[in-house]
């Protein structure tokens, strides 16, 4: 016998039900050309084979200004740096860096920080104190301090630096949960999942968690674009990726010094940068306006 | 109150221990690397063993901690090894140079982000609210290093009005703090401003904010004397983090204009592995981070009468 | 502050075809239409109806504060004579506080935390009038004792914080005094307030207009206030009027069906749920912008008539000989309420079988350490909480108890400790024969959790927002071990849902698209998915309109009798526990003051607290005499409660010094009713009843 033929409607698949939700941010403009921008950034880091004119490490005339011809054929639509490579293909290049490096590094700082604001903000006590100080602790530290130590202790290096950020944003990410949890904890469903008896990790996974991906989501838009910039300072400072492998923030600050001979190369790769950031502040903008609606 | 700010000081001063652990298990532990980074790679190991000796390096963890604890306290920092002089002689100069620039750079930023907030937030979802918004949104999507190369590209390269580098070779010269000033301040005002924004939206949608409108109070008063009130403790706080955020945020202004600062110089430090710099920056950089929290959070609870009096 | 004298003749508040819309993305949306209200000088008017209804947006609409997305869309409103639509911003300025001042519903909420409340009430008349600090310091702390606060120079120095609910709203009401004000607005002015805080509040805004014949609009959802407060009331629905006249009319000599319909969803004192069970309205309140064409009222109403009642420009028609009396009806005429009878949801004889649950000398206290260098000095920082103290009392199978009281009374750790969430501090919980008192929820077996469930106060977060109704209740079956199988948890799903009276689809539903009521049918079900043989309610449906309360207490009533189920019963409405309850239990300040059924509480002899309680609740029934009795000073605090009995300092019938050194012994003054008190058994059973029907024989003698 059917569902239907017994009265009992049918359930909606729940990957309809994710689209749908995700949909929504077509209700914000502002969140629209955010979502486009990043989603440029993306394509761009996916096709980069096909976008990129040149090799990005392969070496031609230096400092040629920008619409120079290359020795080969091709045009240094952005010019070159001080060793000859194209500009443009190594900023097409560079965002597979960011674009892989940012969202890794954002997610396992959340695979960090959630379980222990769960735990902060639900058990409350000592749990809740020794966590507190402990972030306390970590986030007392000017965070750029605290990535210039890690990295001059542990070198720098791509999965060095996803382990860099996430030490360095799991206490924030823990402070934030914690702060939605010791709201959500005191509502009457989460009394009535206590009073059936349920385990506390299921009330903070099943109960809890759910009701706060709003907020979250929007925190992990904003972060995305936190994690960018810091991702370019390090590169910028000498603390990125080690060369030659293409770094946005590497590139600005080799072609800085340089900007006697011409200002502008260097303005590439900040416009890059600058957009890509932007696209994520956009974004969780335009969430946080679609969530507030709801 | 006072038991609040007694109990306050004691995390404070729990954390700077704690803090303090850390550093030393990260930096002196390995005896070895030390004696490396102070004398250089290619001595031998009789003459590390030698110096490690002389140095009080081969007696046990716990009193090598309390020893250098005890030298932190009084401010001896130990030699810099690639200054050649005593961490102290560089340190706080260079420290006084970063407080300067960022004083200069906190105050704008404050008054910036504070008045504009105040503005956008009166009237949430306004043409000001929007406008101050977008702004902040902009500006907040470039990093310090690129509104650095924007700036100079613009006013040091294509208008040619101020310097490049702001290495105050020749004394002071306020004209050299205009652009790492104004990187700071483009960064950050954005964040105040946002804070204040929906703090001051927050408010204006308070019972009390109706019940002062509807005694017939004029818009000035109500604006002044009940929404600034209550709108502004938030902010203050934020105010006060910011100093923590600005000591992050010199390293990069400092090295792309080579402001002799603070920021700069543990930065070089962390290049040149020079150890006892490094630690003395750490320290240094956590205290004050960590006494503008306590400070942050001691003004906080004074200005807000629930707590204070309850 | 004097009595108020106008220049002015005619009405002082006129509303014509006032409509009110309030316009969002979806479009405009009527808030109010067609409103028509005038108020003579120093009379005062009520408006009346349940949520949605549009009564505190008249009052937002009268002082012109609307905010960003509403606005009057037709029609005027004349004060003392004067359009205001053609006053400029300045003079709307110079009105509001001043003429026209208005009284909030929650008063914490409405004072500014920053700003002592001398401050805040010194503003009125610095701004208004043209006189300096030292005379407005004056005339504050003279308002303040006009309000009847003791101590006005504490509370003029205090915060808001620092004072109780209580004194906070006499401070806004003395706001709103200070500049003599024509026209007074108070917008569910008690709502926020204990019942015993409330009836000082109101006899204190009847002392206000009396003595200073200020106009008043009072709106409210409780038709017992009005009766109190108010010379004429406007019934209203879904942004209508449907019935105006004055009390005696509109309470006694009801026309509209809807009026009707809320006179029997309200426990009066005649109701019974057995005899003469409450009379839901069916139906639910249609959505703003999904109203019928007509009669607004039409799909609920029995006498509903299609082709008539949903015409469109439906307007007021006097009541012949009762000019002022008008009802918006079609069809009022040809009603005759003495033919009408219609079916209540009853309960039927229900016999009370077996103890199920019983509380020997229940205590429960926490542990607060203080912190404050004072307690260091003397050595004492670990305090106790008595939130429960000496709890006994027995519920059996099929049986009602209600446990009534105000805040701080200790209902909640009742029901926590009942629950399992907090273990007694001491003596016993016996529960289907096993000690309950020191198992922690957790360590219970699923069996027994089941067994005792609780259904919740608020409705609107009883549900997870993010999962289906379908799923939560599905895990509750799951969790108690009712059914393992995935096709008989649906099942039983269905059946939980058929049980409550809520279709099947709703499986599929999120909470946030159900009303109210309905959140709390789902809550029910949830409830009863482990078959329970006790179920705690706590104030299950305070948080509802009046009409879907009767619907939800019928519900209730309907699967106690089914199951069998014991009902323990938390709430401070007492009409609905006299109503529905077999015995009561009154507590105070965490211990219990009077028990005994329900006639033996409602009846003397009986604690002082009991009679000052019976005395304060606002009954909507013209024929019910009661005797008022103000409880002065405020609720002391849990963590310092006074020496011997509790109730000693507010006690109106203190006998002396054995009130404050001794506790109480219990005395029985018929088998199964206990008084703690010390007043002796013949003091008791002179007392005279709080509360007297017209109707009903004199009380018997004092034996």
């Amino acid at each position: 016998m059917t569902d239907q033929a017994a009265g009992i409607p049918r359930r909606e698949s729940s990957l309809l039900r994710f689209v749908r939700g995700a949909a929504l941010i077509r209700e914000s403009w502002v969140g629209m050309i955010g979502f486009a921008i990043v989603l440029f950034w993306v394509l761009v880091a996916v096709f980069a084979p096909l976008l990129a004119p040149f090799p990005p490490n392969q070496t031609g005339l230096p400092l040629s200004p920008p619409g120079a011809a290359g020795m080969t054929g091709g045009v240094y639509w952005l010019g070159t740096d001080q060793l000859g490579r194209d500009t443009l293909s190594r900023i097409i290049y560079g965002s597979r860096q960011v674009l892989l490096y940012a969202p890794l590094a954002t997610l396992c700082a959340y695979l960090v920080g959630i379980p222990m604001g769960l735990a902060a903000g639900y058990r409350r006590g000592l749990t809740d104190d020794i966590l507190s100080f402990i972030s306390n602790v970590i986030l007392s530290f000017p965070v750029l301090v605290l990535y210039i130590i890690i990295i001059a202790t542990i070198g720098a290096s791509g999965t060095n630096i996803v382990i860099a950020v996430t030490f360095a944003s799991a206490p924030g990410i823990m402070r934030i949960v914690r702060g939605l949890v010791l709201d959500l904890r005191n509502r009457e469903y989460v009394f009535a999942a206590e009073t059936r008896g349920e385990s506390p990790w299921r009330i903070m996974l099943v109960e809890i968690l759910p009701n706060a991906r709003g907020p979250l989501i929007v925190d992990a838009c904003l972060r995305l674009g936190y994690v960018v910039i810091t991702i370019g300072t390090l590169g910028f400072l000498g603390l990125g990726l080690p060369p030659p492998d293409p770094d946005w923030g590497g590139m600005v600050s080799e072609l800085r010094q340089f900007a006697i001979v011409d200002p502008l190369l260097a303005v590439f790769p900040c416009i890059a940068i600058s957009s890509l950031v932007l696209g994520f502040n956009l974004l969780a903008d335009g969430l946080r306006e679609v969530s507030l609606r709801d | 109150m006072l038991i609040f700010m007694v109990r306050r000081f004691g995390t404070m001063i729990l954390t700077m221990l704690v803090v303090s652990i850390l550093v030393f298990l990260l930096l002196e532990i390995n005896v070895e690397g030390v004696a490396i980074k102070v004398l250089g790679p290619y001595t031998s190991v009789e003459q590390r063993n030698l110096w490690l000796e002389r140095n009080g390096y081969f007696d046990p963890a716990i009193l090598r901690y309390l020893r250098w604890l005890g030298n932190f306290v009084i401010g001896d920092f130990g030699n810099s090894v690639r200054f050649k002089v005593p961490v102290s002689d560089v340190l706080w100069p260079r420290l006084a140079n970063t407080g300067i620039l960022g004083a200069v750079a906190l105050f704008f930023a404050s008054l910036i982000g504070l008045t504009l907030g105040v503005i956008a937030g009166m009237r949430e979802g306004g043409g000001h609210d929007r406008g101050v918004s977008v702004s902040a949104i902009l500006t907040t999507s470039v990093p310090e290093f690129a509104s650095a190369t924007f700036l100079a590209s613009f006013f040091v390269f294509y208008l040619q009005w101020l310097p490049g580098t702001s290495g105050m070779i020749d004394g002071f010269d306020p004209v050299q703090l205009v652009l790492p000033v104004m990187v700071l301040v483009i960064y950050d005002w954005g964040y105040i401003a946002r804070m204040t924004r929906a703090s001051m939206a927050e408010v204006m949608t308070t019972h009390y904010i109706r019940t002062a409108v509807l005694k017939g109070l004029p818009y000035g008063q109500v604006i002044r004397r009940h929404a600034l009130r209550n709108a502004l403790i938030a902010p203050f706080t934020v105010i006060m983090l910011q100093i923590n955020w600005l000591l992050s945020g010199v390293i990069v202004v400092e090295v792309a204009f080579a402001y002799k600062g603070f920021g700069a110089l543990l930065y070089e430090a962390s290049l040149n592995q020079d150890i006892y710099l490094i630690e003395a920056c750490a320290m240094v950089a956590v205290f004050v981070a960590v006494m503008t929290q306590t400070l942050a959070d001691i003004g906080y609870t004074y200005l807000n009468p629930r707590i204070r009096f309850s | 502050m004097g009595r108020v004298e106008h220049d002015y003749d005619g009405p002082i508040l006129e509303c014509r075809d006032l409509c009110i819309s309030y316009f969002t993305r979806a479009g405009e949306i009527p808030a109010v239409i067609d409103f028509n209200m005038s108020l003579n000088q120093g009379g005062s008017i009520g408006l009346v109806g349940e949520s949605g209804c549009g009564k505190s947006t008249v009052a937002m609409a009268i002082m012109r504060y609307l905010g960003n997305n509403g606005a009057i869309v037709g029609g005027q409103v004349l004060f003392k004579g004067r359009d205001m639509a053609a006053l400029s911003a300045e003079e709307l300025r110079q009105l509001r506080g001043n003429e026209i001042a208005m009284v909030y519903q929650e008063p914490m909420a409405s004072l500014n935390p920053s700003m002592t409340l001398g401050r805040q009430l010194m503003e009125v008349p610095l701004c208004h009038e043209n006189i300096g600090e030292k005379a407005a310091y004056e005339r504050a702390v003279q308002i303040l004792r006009d309000v009847n606060l003791a101590d006005p120079e504490r509370v003029m120095a205090a915060y808001p914080h620092q004072v109780s609910g209580g004194q906070q709203q006499r401070v806004v009401i003395a706001m709103a005094l200070l500049s003599n004000p024509s026209l007074l607005l108070l917008d569910e002015p008690t709502t926020a307030l204990d019942v015993t805080v409330e009836a000082g509040i109101i006899e204190l805004i009847g002392q206000i207009s009396e003595k200073f014949n200020t106009s008043m609009v009072y709106i409210s959802h409780n038709l017992g206030l009005i009766l109190e407060t108010c010379n004429r009331v406007n019934v209203m629905y879904s942004g209508v009027v449907v019935e105006s006249g004055t009390v005696e009319e509109v309470f006694d000599q009801m026309r509209h069906p809807y009026t009707k319909g809320l006179f029997g969803c309200i426990p009066l004192p005649g109701a019974d749920k057995t005899a003469r069970p409450l009379v839901p309205i069916r139906g639910q309140l249609p959505l703003p912008h999904q109203r019928p064409p007509g009669c607004y009222f039409g799909p609920r109403c029995d006498f509903f008539q299609g082709g008539l009642c949903d015409q469109p420009d439906l307007h007021m028609t006097q009541v012949p000989n009762q000019p002022g009396h008008d009802v918006r009806c079609r069809r009022w005429q040809e009603i005759d309420w003495s033919t009408y009878h219609p079916e209540g949801v009853g309960a039927g004889e229900m016999k009370a079988g077996d103890v199920v649950l019983s509380l020997k000398n229940m205590r429960k206290y926490y542990e607060v350490t203080d912190n404050s260098i004072a307690a260091m000095i003397r050595g004492k920082r670990v305090r106790h909480v008595k939130a429960n103290e000496s709890i006994s009392l027995e519920a059996r199978s099929c049986q009602t108890v209600a446990i009534v009281g105000e805040s701080g009374c200790g209902k909640s750790t009742f029901a926590k400790v009942l629950m399992g969430l907090e273990t007694a501090t001491d003596g016993e919980v016996v529960f289907n024969g096993k000690d309950i008192s020191q198992e922690q929820v957790q360590k219970r077996s699923a069996d027994q959790v089941g067994a005792m469930q609780m259904v919740f106060q608020n409705p609107f977060d009883t549900l997870n927002p993010s999962h289906t109704v379908g799923s939560q209740l599905a895990r509750v079956i799951r969790k108690f071990g009712v059914e393992s199988n995935a096709d008989r948890i649906e099942h039983r799903v269905m059946e939980l849902l058929d049980l409550v009276k809520l279709p099947r689809e709703f499986a599929r539903r999120r909470p946030r698209q159900l009303s109210g009521g309905q959140k709390q049918r789902v809550g029910i079900a949830r409830a009863f998915a482990g078959n329970p043989s006790t179920v705690v309610a706590d104030e299950p449906v305070s948080a509802l309109d009046v009409s879907v309360q009767a619907a939800v207490t019928g519900l209730l009533m309907d699967i106690q009798k089914t199951y069998r189920t014991t009902m323990i019963f938390i709430s401070h409405d007492l009409s609905l526990v006299r109503y529905l309850a077999d015995r009561v239990v009154v507590m105070y300040l965490g211990r219990i003051v009077e028990q005994g059924t329900t006639d033996e509480v409602f009846a003397p002899p009986y604690h002082p607290y009991t009679e000052a309680l019976l005395s304060a609740v606002p009954i909507a029934d013209t024929s019910v005499q009661r005797t008022r009795i103000i409880l002065e000073g405020n609720l002391p605090s849990v963590t310092d409660p006074p020496s011997g009995c509790v109730f000693n300092t507010r006690c109106p019938r203190k006998i002396g010094e054995i009130c404050e050194t001794e506790v109480p012994p219990v005395v029985e003054p018929s088998p199964g009713h206990h008084i703690a008190c010390h007043l002796p058994m013949a003091e008791l059973r002179q007392m005279k009843p709080v509360i007297v029907m017209a109707d009903s024989p004199p009380a018997p003698a004092a034996e």
